[in-house]
């Protein structure tokens, strides 16, 4: 007898379980990988611990390390996409009998694409965002804690939808933007592209929610006297890249949510005939993906603007001239999105102009690489391994300047555009800004949250791996470009002699490699050494508020709330040899709320019951999503006191040896 | 394999530098980590510019040989560009080289001004110098980006000769609809006359390329994008589409053969058409020619339909409500 099961699985069958040896290798893995987490935790009894301490917890910093935490473990999965990638181009690609076939080939760099992009990049930046912002504009919290949690936990949905793509059906094979017709019914029937829609779609409501609330909380919650120009650069890049957010990803919400349409219900928003138009799409996703760029560098642009100073023991070099560099960038990355597609065929006027626009926008950058220059000009500077990551940033950011002008003339686009020389040149801009930056902001404010210093021959160790790696990986990327490579070939005839400078480009992986190896034994090492690493609560003789609290950091952040009076207040603080204060007052920070994780469980079911049309799921997904988000809004009783005496009893406690 | 063990080579010289520099470093305070540095990063990068050079010896880069009118006009345009750029970003790396030299910390012979934060000629000049090099960029880009507008037809005293070409899944389909041919996956053009091509795609979007002629176009299905190129000199060129299109992409590439003039490509297209058994192509055995496939080897075909072209493009919009017509504003 044949069951019929489709009306309670929908498309989910035992077809789904992968049949290809590195499809089933990546599923058994990822599969043993979270077992053996689940294991650990029931065998040491971490599960209550997990949930009342990290999960479930509303405090900004511990939201933070889980961004990071997550992103870290991704930055390793879009890692091994790339050694994919490479291998087959550099051992089987003139052949076409490795192990990677072309369909796995094309999911193997869109999921590349996508997990750095949404869950590595974003991942760090909203991290960070989590960690430094609050601290740095004195406050004790972000404007509102349980929607910051729910950020992240839908963020954390559509990561683990992404990742479950890997042992249940297939992952998008159009591309990290699933042009259409290509993404349509049509040309990819199967799930793999709905999983990307929905991991997106998930991910980028998170984003959105936390671009409100960190808007919110700047306009909010800055210490009394901090006036707007006297924020930390940090904190005003954040400001662009969150106006950035809320204007840009409603842009990719509307987008996605069109191409469900077309998908699920057969509109025609972005198919050639009814009236519907696949450039529209085109235009659309890049309406969002081009201020999405800025979203991520301008962050890393603020944490070497954090960096440059301390290092070089000066204050900051034209602060008004960055100020208004950012917010030029800021509002110049909405008029240049065309320029991601100069070959569809716009008139000459079109392409010009936006072609115009794109080369303006080099000219807020340059002026923050001359302010930057200028800081380290008659200072005093330390090479500790931040400012390495930004000797490496400056130079490859540079480069990868150059080579964006050079895309930015539309008659030079005409030759290059989508060959591999765009794709060095992305990475140039993307590896080179925001994970250095990321990379940077991880050894200069470690210490403050630790208590110890990462281990510093280590830190110059992976430094330098990562950038002779990244060289040789992207240089050979720029000449293979210019040979007439396009990107996205999974095989090419040996007769074209690319064969040697892929080679290249492979060992330059591997190179990377052996830098992420080193910051991941950097990471262990110094952890275990942290007695000898140990170090007080301001390291660096840093400038900003953050390093006027006490290192741990209480969970309020601040015991009292010093009146600022200048740019770079806790530095103007020791100058002026003030003392802490000890005025205690009660404190209410927010309780505990499951609501993040709980959301992120229902969504994450909803989202996957309509990757796998199974309908009744995916309402009663719907349907609890909207009960949740009702009962979240009739939340009572939701902080706790922290009274003066506890305060105090803690403070003591905290400043230890550092009275 | 040699490639290999010249890498390792540089591993190992790096390890050297980082044990040596670790320990240097405790040791005394004046390290010699920079000349180190500086020695092992001039190493590797002579290392890789003589692999890569090597690696190179004989290799046609086309971007940079062009073989048509636009594509050295948009080399050109590329090597003028660099230049200009040059002019801010040498200054860059020569102060910071310079600057992370002078103001290192164990220099105290340096100046050193910690509350010197602005200076309004020199920021003047940080926006100025920008300012200026990226206006006459744009003055550049205005006047090149309406010369090597893809749709503007080459100006020539020969008559220009028209391609239709259609993207399917995989190959690409060239039709001659004035001398009633057509050709899968190969490319014939003569030298020295202008090409109007009319581009679409029979199913997802994807992208013309012939970068020793020049300039790339999409491919969309419903719709019809031009590209004007030219080839100056004889040879083959390489062409491919750029854009991801589904499994075969990365078989659809074709080769471009030149004929000496118009008259020898007259004579080929008469050979064609005139050959015994020769293939043919029409509505119906185009359906059969559109069902994916990929690695499909160069053919030429007698062209028996000459509005084959609308045809494909006419089933995208088979509603009569479709987008028709051509994308953006074009004055020629």
């Amino acid at each position: 007898m044949n069951i019929d099961w489709s009306m309670l699985l929908g498309r989910l069958s035992l077809d789904a379980l992968p049949d290809n040896i590195v499809t089933i290798g990546g599923a058994v893995g990822g599969v043993l990988g979270v077992l053996f987490i689940i294991g650990l935790l029931t065998y040491t009894r971490r599960w209550k611990w997990l949930w009342r301490t990290w999960m479930t917890s509303l405090d900004p910093k511990k939201i933070g390390v889980m961004y990071i935490a997550v992103s870290g473990i991704m930055l390793v999965r879009g890692l091994a996409d790339v050694i994919m990638m490479r291998a087959q181009q550099a051992l089987f690609a003139t052949t076409a009998d490795g192990p990677i076939t072309a369909d796995l080939f094309q999911q193997v760099f869109s999921a590349h694409g996508t997990i750095m992009i949404f869950f590595v990049a974003m991942g760090v930046i909203f991290g960070l965002i989590n960690l430094i912002l609050p601290l740095q504009i004195g406050a004790r919290d972000v404007a509102f804690p349980l929607l910051n949690s729910i950020s992240f936990w839908l963020f954390f949905a559509g990561m683990a939808l992404m990742n479950v793509s890997l042992a249940l059906g297939e992952f998008s094979a159009a591309g990290w933007l699933a042009y259409p017709p290509l993404s349509t019914l049509e040309y990819s029937p199967g799930t793999g592209v709905d999983y990307w829609i929905w991991s997106l779609q998930v991910a980028g409501i998170g984003s959105l929610l936390s671009g409100v609330n960190f808007l919110v909380t700047i306009f909010t919650m800055r210490r009394k006297g901090m006036t707007m120009m006297k924020m930390p650069i940090f904190v005003w890049t954040v400001l662009g890249s969150m106006l950035l957010v809320v204007f840009a990803f409603p842009i990719l919400t509307a987008t996605l949510g069109m191409l469900t349409l077309d998908r699920t219900i057969g509109t025609h928003f972005f198919t050639s005939d009814l009236g519907g138009n696949p450039m529209m799409y085109v235009n659309l996703i890049w309406a969002w993906g081009h201020p999405e760029v800025y979203i991520l560098v301008l962050p890393a642009f603020g944490v070497f603007s954090e960096i440059v100073p301390v290092f070089s023991r000066k204050r900051l070099f034209g602060y008004t001239s960055m100020v208004w560099a950012i917010m030029a960038i800021t509002v110049l990355s909405f008029t240049v999105w065309l320029h991601h597609f100069f070959t569809m065929g716009a008139g000459a006027n079109v392409n010009a102009f936006f072609g115009i626009m794109t080369m303006v926008i080099a000219i807020p950058t340059g002026v923050k690489v001359f302010n930057w220059l200028f800081t380290m000009f008659r200072g005093r500077i330390s090479f500790k391994t931040p400012m390495l990551w930004f000797m490496g940033f400056i130079t490859t950011f540079t480069i990868g300047g150059v080579t964006g002008v050079l895309l930015a003339v539309p008659g030079i686009d005409f030759q290059v555009h989508n060959s591999l020389f765009l794709v060095a040149h992305f990475h140039n801009m993307i590896i080179g800004g925001v994970l250095f930056g990321a990379f940077a902001a991880l050894a200069y404010w470690w210490p403050k949250f630790t208590g110890f210093h990462l281990h510093e021959g280590l830190g110059i160790a992976a430094f330098w791996s990562w950038l002779v790696g990244f060289v040789l990986a992207f240089a050979p990327l720029y000449i293979l470009g210019l040979m007439g490579a396009v990107r996205r070939l999974d095989h090419y005839d040996a007769s074209l002699g690319w064969q040697g400078l892929f080679i290249v480009a492979g060992v330059g992986v591997m190179f990377i490699l052996l830098g992420v190896f080193f910051q991941i034994l950097q990471l262990a090492y110094s952890v275990w050494k942290r007695k000898e690493l140990a170090c007080d609560s301001d390291p660096w003789d840093g400038r900003t508020l953050e390093w006027s609290t006490s290192t741990p950091i209480a969970e309020y952040n601040y015991a009292t709330l010093d009146v600022v009076h200048g740019r770079d207040a806790f530095w103007s603080f020791k100058q002026s040899g003030r003392k802490r204060l000890s005025n205690y007052t009660d404190i209410l920070v927010p309780k505990n709320s499951g609501f993040g994780p709980i959301i992120a469980i229902v969504v994450f079911v909803g989202s996957f019951a309509v990757i796998w049309h199974m309908w009744w799921l995916a309402a009663i997904g719907l349907i609890a999503t909207i009960l949740l988000a009702i009962l979240v809004g009739m939340r009572e009783n939701v902080e706790r006191t922290i009274t003066e005496k506890q305060i105090a009893v803690t403070e003591k406690k905290l400043w230890g040896s550092e009275a | 394999m040699k490639l290999f063990i010249s890498y390792l080579g540089v591993g190992v010289d790096l390890m050297k530098v980082y044990y040596r520099t670790t320990s240097m470093t405790k040791r005394r305070k004046k390290s010699i980590l920079p000349w180190l540095i500086t020695g092992g990063l001039l190493f590797i990068a002579i290392t890789a510019t003589v692999v890569v050079t090597i690696l190179l010896q004989g290799l046609d880069i086309p971007v940079l040989n062009p073989k048509g009118e636009i594509a050295m006009a948009e080399k050109d345009l590329l090597l003028f560009t660099l230049a200009l750029s040059a002019v801010v970003v040498v200054p860059v790396f020569v102060m910071i080289g310079g600057f992370a030299w002078r103001y290192r910390e164990g220099n105290t012979r340096a100046k050193y001004t910690p509350d010197h934060d602005s200076n309004r000629w020199i920021e003047g000049l940080w926006w100025g110098i920008p300012i200026v090099i990226i206006g006459i960029l744009s003055v550049v880009t205005w006047v090149s980006t309406h010369q090597l507008d893809p749709y503007k037809p080459l100006v020539s005293d020969e008559k220009a000769i028209r391609v239709q070409a259609i993207a399917m899944q995989w190959k690409w389909l060239f039709l001659y609809p004035d001398y009633d041919v057509a050709s899968v996956n190969v490319l014939k053009i003569p030298v020295g006359v202008p090409i109007n091509f009319e581009v679409t795609s029979d199913g997802p979007m994807s992208a013309l390329w012939i970068p020793s002629l020049g300039s790339q176009i999409y491919a969309m299905n419903g719709m019809t994008a031009r590209l004007s190129l030219i080839a100056d000199k004889p040879g083959e060129f390489r062409g491919s589409n750029s854009n991801i299109n589904g499994k075969g992409f990365a078989d659809m590439h074709f080769m471009t053969k030149t004929v000496d003039d118009r008259y020898e490509f007259e004579k080929w297209a008469a050979s064609v058409r005139n050959a015994i058994n020769h293939a043919h192509i029409d509505q119906g055995s185009y359906a059969q020619l559109a069902i994916p496939s990929a690695g499909d080897s160069p053919q030429y075909f007698h062209l028996h339909d000459v509005n084959l072209y609308d045809r494909v493009l006419n089933k995208y919009m088979h509603h009569g409500i479709g987008f028709t017509g051509e994308y953006g504003n074009h004055e020629h």
